[in-house]
């Protein structure tokens, strides 16, 4: 019944008000975001190099970095490898165990879901930095605590499993945001309609499947974008592994930092770097695309 | 006091909320916005409130032209179907809102909300928040609110639909009272017929986007304009049967009853209120043509009376009974109109009573 | 539901309640144990009890002051982050901008990749020109770009469940649209804000690319990048030492969260629907 005037907002923010509010924002990320990505788009069709004659003259060579990178052996490896951390870590294992716990814990108050809410939440918060020192204490060869539980001494997890190795790390490290958004997912799910399920006699795989996913639905795709777009591109696990050995954990921030800044070949880093922002895109307007095509109600 | 003129709002699409609209409400009246959902009524208030812009036509409150002011600046209060009470302030913090946006001190508006709250027996609830209070509560803290900013205009948007059925009467009675003391021009919207009948001093009936009828509660009880109105208003639906006129008499749902003379001859719409309808269980004296006689087909205990419904041919026609009198499922019984309460209308248009 | 069905509910919820428990405590041993123990290995162990690990911690000229530029570039961005965030995100909420959602994401999706190693360049290029090498500034502005975008999208979310008619009822009492947003949104979406808060510090104290490129004075630089030069003369990380400050470092952002999870509640709202 109360539609909104378009142009005015319920406080009586006039358009150009509401400009003047985006604006600080809006010239930060212009500035500091924007900017750098489209000089990235720039340097990516150069030579441009951190050391030599082409750092100082770096001439354009158009698309020949992206010729490059495509063909190469190194490269591709890197993305299949990126492919599985984000599939293996963040799709699967964030979002799944984050829903199970969300799951598990709901209308569950008390000392246990605060104590597992909490340790949850510290992996998630504790500074990357001290994080990948727990990490790499935790899988040492000689003196890890891991070994020293399962009685495997010498198991180099990090030198004959790296993979694995991330993508459990950043399971342990991410899963609290996809536990807190499915948290709040779950209170917008109306108890009466999980009673009725269980009145007609739903299992509880059923009621998942019939009553709570159409509910949050659109939960589910915002967090699998974010945690995918997070994962991409973290960081986190160069600290861990360095993408070695051999290249056998080299997902593509690492594989940029290694040729980019390691290796000086800046143009060509950033060429990956505009190809992530590709694939990132293409990840995004295919969530977007489920999420519009299977909504029901056009958004006003 | 306050003057609508050619008033119209559009929304975005083409829909017309309000439709060229023209209306004038006096000082110190209850006056109440009436019709079904969809009808425009909100939006009507909501742009005299300023809330929304008129897409053309003019707003005058108090004789001065508000149509381009914000809504500030309007000395108009507005309690909304909601409440809109501040969840993070107390009692006190709500009342003394308006009076914080006007700069008076905090001692001064304090001294101000608990007069206020006493005046509406408030004051024990002083220290709370909304959500520590009842429903009949909130909506009390949002006429004190209105209050005590002591405008020229209070808008009430569905005032008492978020309160339960009880509660809804004590709170209409407490509400007219209060508008009667203070005397300050009230314009309330409802989808509530038997609400605007008893607070109003005189109702607009809206029907997309425009007046259909506009009068006092008798009035538009007594003689609605229209049939929509005719249906709308009342605590049970009027019987509208289709008819015939013809050489004074009147033929309708296998009844011939007898018509004012100034009724032309052709088609038309005969509207009866149950209450009007007298049920008898054996055929009227004076001829069974002029009453209605048909089959009992559902009878329904309203408390004090019970509401018949007859199968008359290919039409119901209901009637209210008096209490202890009700017929028998199944029985014969016949339906008497009661002289000169029945409406007929041709063209959707009331042409007189019968 | 049987019994017996009840009760294997119950023992499957123990048990994936119990490993989950498992998984996410085992990293955290060393932490608390390594700190205290007088040689301390990799391995997490109960240890000889002692302090003389935060004693030499402190005879390193750095430590103290990287703690003081943490919370000088946290503090300074997620102040920058909330304030504007929050700006942006009202702002979006109630006017309708053309293309507004499409925008978010594209900021969204730059804000996941530029913060990255892929930007670095450029941003190093950019603080050079701008004279931000080598001051706070320069980081907590090149951070706070990076955060923001999320910020504004989760803040989003708080902003557009909140019912309207509280603003419409403010404005009909004649509130500007600044006393609007001071009186009645920002404390109803308080708890959205110091979500975002504590999120925004968290992440700002443990970045270590942005600090480490755009700080060449180590009196500048933060913990984070303080905590990779622990390592002795001959190259290998000075255990005693990493784990003590690692233990110290991450104190401030714990503190923090239980403070504002107490007096707030940290979550998110159910309305991130987009």
């Amino acid at each position: 019944m109360s539609r909104a005037d378009p142009a005015v907002s319920p406080a009586g923010l006039g358009r150009r008000r509401a400009v003047g509010f985006m604006l600080p924002a809006l010239v930060l990320i212009g500035v500091f975001l924007v900017f750098p990505a489209l000089w990235t788009i720039y340097l990516g069709l150069t030579d441009y190099r951190l050391t030599g004659l082409a750092a100082a003259d770096p001439h354009v060579v158009g698309a020949a970095n992206f010729t490059e990178a495509l063909g190469d052996d190194r490269f591709r490896s890197s993305l299949w490898l990126t492919v599985q951390y984000v599939l293996g870590s963040a799709v699967v294992g964030q979002a799944v165990l984050g829903f199970a716990l969300a799951w598990t814990l709901r209308n569950r108050p008390g000392p246990v879901k605060r104590i597992t809410e909490g340790l949850v939440l510290l992996a998630w918060i504790l500074p990357s930095s001290v994080v990948a020192f727990l990490w790499i204490a935790l899988l040492d060869r000689d003196e890890g605590t891991l070994n020293a539980i399962l009685h495997t001494p010498g198991t180099a997890w990090l030198l004959d499993h790296p993979m694995s190795s991330i993508i459990v790390f950043n399971v342990w490290r991410g899963t609290a945001f996809s536990m807190m958004l499915y948290g709040a997912a779950l209170e917008n799910v109306p108890p009466s309609h999980l009673e009725t399920a269980r009145l007609a006699g739903a299992s509880t795989v059923q009621q998942l499947r019939d009553v709570v996913l159409p509910r949050i639905r659109g939960h589910v795709l915002t967090n699998l974008l974010l945690i995918s777009l997070w994962t991409f591109n973290d960081f986190t696990a160069f600290q861990i592994t360095a993408g070695g050995p051999e290249g056998r954990s080299e997902i593509l921030p690492m594989y940029i930092y290694n040729v980019a800044l390691s290796g000086g070949r800046l143009g060509f880093g950033a060429a990956i770097s505009f190809l992530v922002l590709l694939i990132n895109l293409v990840f995004a307007f295919a969530y977007l695309r489920i999420l519009r095509g299977r909504r029901e109600v056009v958004v006003p | 006091m306050i003057s609508l003129r050619g008033l119209t709002k559009e929304f975005p699409g083409g829909v017309r909320a309000v439709d060229a609209l023209d209306l004038d409400i006096g000082d110190g009246e209850f006056f109440a916005l009436l019709g079904p959902s969809g009808c425009g009524k909100t939006t009507l208030l909501r742009t005299i409130a300023g809330l929304e812009t008129p897409t053309s036509g003019t707003v005058a409150i108090g004789g001065a032209d508000v149509t381009r002011l914000p809504p500030g600046r309007r000395d108009v209060a507005m309690v909304f179907q909601d409440y809109a009470l501040f969840p993070h302030m107390d009692v006190t913090a709500n009342i003394a809102y308006p009076l914080r946006i006007r700069k008076v001190p905090r001692a001064r508006r304090e001294e101000k909300a608990a007069e206020t709250a006493a005046r509406l027996s408030l004051t024990e609830l002083l220290a709370r928040r909304p959500g520590q209070l009842s429903g009949g509560q909130q909506q009390r803290v949002a006429l004190a609110r209105a209050i005590a900013c002591h405008p020229k205009v209070f808008l009430f948007d569905e005032p008492l639909s978020n309160l339960d059925a009880r509660l809804r009467l004590e709170a209409r009675t407490f509400l007219k009272r209060l508008q009667r003391e203070l005397a300050v021009t009230t314009v309330f919207v409802t989808h509530d017929q038997g609400e605007a009948l008893a607070l109003a001093d005189r109702i607009a009936v809206m029907s997309a986007g425009r007046i259909t009828q506009l009068g006092t509660p008798a009035e538009v009880f007594r003689r609605p304009a229209t049939t929509f109105v005719a249906g709308f208003i009342g605590s049970t639906p009027m019987n509208l049967l289709p008819g015939t006129a013809e050489g004074g008499r009147l033929h309708v749902a296998g009844a011939v009853l007898p018509l004012p003379s100034e009724v032309p001859d052709g088609p038309v719409v005969y509207g009866l209120r149950p209450e009007y309808a007298d049920l008898s269980p054996s055929p009227p004296p004076f001829g069974d043509g002029d009453a209605f006689s048909g089959k009992v087909a559902v009878v329904e205990n309203l408390g004090t009376a019970h509401l018949v419904t007859l199968e008359c041919g290919d039409h119901l026609v209901q009637a209210v009974a008096p209490e202890g009198e009700e017929p028998a499922l199944g029985a014969l019984a016949w339906v008497v109109p009661r002289p000169g309460r029945a409406l007929i209308y041709r063209d959707d248009a009331l042409l007189t009573a019968a | 539901m049987t019994d017996a069905r009840r009760a294997v509910g119950v023992i499957m919820r123990a048990t994936f309640l119990a490993a989950v428990l498992g998984f996410f405590s085992l990293p955290l041993l060393w932490l608390a144990s390594a700190p205290f123990d007088a040689h301390p290995t990799i391995t997490a162990s109960v240890p000889s009890l002692t302090l003389a690990n935060f004693r030499s911690l402190l005879d390193n000229p750095y430590v103290l002051s990287s703690l003081r530029n943490s919370v000088i570039q946290a503090a300074a961005s997620a102040a920058l982050v909330v304030v504007l965030a929050a700006l942006a995100a009202y702002a979006l909420s109630r006017v309708r901008v053309p293309g507004r959602d499409a925008l978010l994401y594209v900021l969204l999706l730059l804000s996941s990749v530029v913060t990255g190693t892929a930007a670095m360049v450029p941003l190093f290029e950019l603080a050079t020109r701008l004279n931000l090498i080598d001051t706070h500034l320069g980081v907590v502005l090149t951070l706070s770009g990076g955060l923001l975008p999320a910020a504004i999208f989760i803040l989003k979310d708080f902003m557009d469940a909140t019912p309207t008619s509280y603003e419409e009822s403010a404005r009909v009492f004649g509130a500007s649209p600044l006393q609007i947003l001071g009186h009645i949104v920002i404390p109803l979406v308080r708890p959205g804000l110091a979500t975002i808060a504590v999120w925004a510090v968290a992440n700002v104290w443990g970045s270590f690319l942005q600090p480490f490129i755009l700080l060449r004075d180590p009196d500048k630089a933060p913990g984070s990048v303080i905590l990779y030069t622990l390592y002795t003369e001959g190259g290998s990380p000075r255990l005693d030492l990493i784990s003590t400050f690692s233990l110290l470092y991450s104190l401030p952002v714990v503190v923090m969260y239980v403070f504002v999870s107490r007096r707030y509640g940290f979550r998110f709202h159910g309305g991130i629907k987009r």
